[in-house]
């Protein structure tokens, strides 16, 4: 009997959503698999390189759990999709890369402003526009923050490793759900095609957080969809679950109803801020390397940061006063942190190599008037730790 | 060699798309990150170049942390066809192990570090000469040692069906046993 036809016979094994154990797997995999251990149930996507890898995933692996996986036509739509979805109580999910991103903007702005909350991974390669589609790049940090129109907040974590993809995925779910807005995971090409051991723990260890909905059950009094709690995020209430609903882009009130004051959207703007802001040191992570007693400090994100962490180590053997300051949570950006490095005195300069013209450069240089040196590559290759060496040797 | 080049070992294979260069990549760093507690990143080629032309996969496994993920420098090219060769026969270091199939890479300059094995002829022995991949990773873990060979054999297991896991297993011995008898000679 042929083995295929004996496979056959077995009975399908129960899919899992949680891959339990440890994997040898790509950044790409991780983040798919964090997506589904984080208990995602809806992806709308346009595959694009080099992000392919987690719809691939993801359209084999969701289905079977039950969960829709959508391919849309484009990116405005992927967007809309999953916006639509978590409206509807969804764990919603996308995937792209920087001219898939761009094309995101218009609605990301939608969903900060609706207040929906929603993942999007955006897998960098060297931009602008086409760019080197199958390159590295990490010139998406600053359209990250600031891609949409308008003031609002938003949270961005930097993985550098298959490890990090799969625990910040999770994360980015948890955090979605917790404030009411639209989390990226900025990937970039070497840590999404590299693989690397990455361990997934058991189910019941994965803290999975969720959004809060009314206190009350429909029909009982009228619900205020966007009437914030203490801690400035309102409790939602999914279309058909009986409450009404209304959403809408233009500035509302606490019905969610259009409310066009000068007032009203001075007051609205500034919670989508502030709920970010006011809550940024439970929302940023960054690690440290020996900052402690660093003279110079190497700020970096992302695969720059592993080269950077090479870098930091050869010299502090070679007895050089150095530390690392890795971001990753890119937004909130950990600018506590930073001003109490410059404010104990020990630190002489910055050093901040990435793979962009020099975008997270300015955010340091914006606190201090210490010298920022940079170390750029526009994109398609990894900066290499002997020339971070090399500076920070300088 | 530096202390830290001593714990870490750079891997370059080479060939074109369909040789399984990829596979063997993923091998040998899953074996290395899963079944021997070492760390390993596996990387590879990506884009057009890998449809048709030279394409490779970098595997580099250290004792310590793996901070930057490609070859710079390799400890070992392992080639599978001559325009592989010639394409990354300069990423190997001065002394670095050479080890290449000799039905398809020529023009080998005489080294002593330079090991040729028809690969693909044993692979067809064996009864399929897309196994010549890993007879060819047999060859590297028996004569570098980079993992252990129960490391690589349960890679294996844990990696290709069910179907052709047999297969697989006979190439890999083929290739560790003959890296053997070469060193025992």
């Amino acid at each position: 009997m042929p083995d295929n036809a004996a496979a056959a016979r077995v009975p399908a094994k129960k899919p899992s959503r949680v891959l339990t154990g440890t994997h040898f797997m790509v950044g790409d995999h991780a983040c798919a698999e964090g997506a589904l251990a984080a208990g995602m149930d809806f992806f709308g996507g346009y595959p694009i390189t080099p992000s392919t890898e987690i719809a691939e995933l993801i359209a084999r692996r969701l289905p079977p759990l039950g969960g829709r996986f959508v391919q849309m036509e484009d990116e405005l739509a992927s967007i809309a999709a999953i916006i639509g979805a978590s409206a509807a109580g969804a764990r919603s999910f996308t995937a792209t890369s920087g001219p898939g991103f761009s094309l995101m903007m218009e609605n990301i702005g939608l969903a900060a402003m609706m207040e929906v909350p929603c993942v999007i991974a955006d897998v960098q390669r060297a931009s602008p526009s086409t760019g080197l589609p199958t390159m590295v790049g990490q010139s998406d940090i600053l359209q990250a923050r600031w891609g949409s129109h308008g003031d609002y907040g938003v949270i961005a974590y930097c993985p550098d490793s298959p490890q990090e993809c799969f625990d910040l995925t999770v994360r980015a779910f948890n955090d979605a759900d917790k404030y009411r807005v639209p989390v990226f995971i900025l990937l970039d090409e070497v840590v999404g095609h590299m693989a690397e051991r990455v361990v997934i723990p058991p189910a019941e260890e994965i803290p999975i957080v969720r959004r809060k909905g009314p206190n009350f059950p429909p029909g009982e009094r009228r619900f205020l969809g966007y009437a914030p709690d203490d801690d400035m995020v309102p409790p939602m209430a999914h279309a058909g679950d009986g409450y009404k609903v209304h959403m809408t882009g233009l500035t509302h009130d606490e019905k969610g109803y259009p409310a066009l004051t000068p007032e009203i959207h001075d007051k609205l703007v500034n919670r989508l801020v502030d709920k970010i802001r006011l809550h940024a040191s439970e929302i940023e992570m960054h690690e440290e390397i020996a900052l402690d007693d660093a003279e110079t400090v190497v700020v970096s994100f992302g695969c720059t940061a592993r080269s950077a962490r090479h870098a930091v180590n050869e010299a502090r053997a070679e007895g050089i006063s150095c530390g690392l300051l890795r971001l990753i949570t890119v937004w909130p950006f950990p600018e506590r942190r930073i001003r109490e490095l410059i404010e104990r005195g020990k630190v002489k300069r910055f050093i901040v190599p990435e793979i962009n013209l020099g975008q997270l450069r300015r955010e340091i240089e914006r606190l201090t008037q210490l010298p920022v040196l940079r170390l750029n590559h526009a994109g398609g290759a990894m900066l290499k730790p002997d020339a971070i060496l090399e500076l920070i040797r300088s | 060699m530096s202390k830290a080049a001593a714990r870490t070992i750079q891997v370059r294979f080479g060939g074109v798309g369909g040789q399984g260069i990829v596979l063997c990549g993923r091998l040998l760093g899953k074996a290395a990150a899963l079944f021997d507690g070492k760390d390993a990143v596996c990387t590879q080629s990506y884009g057009p170049e890998a449809r048709g032309g030279a394409s490779r996969s970098d595997v580099v496994v250290s004792e310590g942390r793996v901070d930057y993920p490609f070859v710079t420098e390799a400890d070992v090219l392992v080639a599978f066809f001559q325009e592989a060769y010639v394409k990354f026969r300069s990423a190997l270091r001065p002394g670095g192990l050479l080890i290449y199939d000799t039905a398809l890479v020529h023009s080998v300059p005489d080294e002593a570090n330079a090991f040729g094995l028809p690969a693909t002829a044993i692979a067809e022995e064996l009864g399929n000469r897309l196994a010549a991949n890993i007879v060819m990773l047999g060859f590297l873990v028996g004569k570098t040692g980079v993992i252990s060979r129960e490391a690589a054999e349960e890679a294996i297991r844990a990696t290709v069906k069910p179907r052709i896991l047999d297969l697989n297993l006979r190439a890999f011995d083929a290739g560790y046993s003959r890296a053997q008898a070469e060193a025992a000679a």
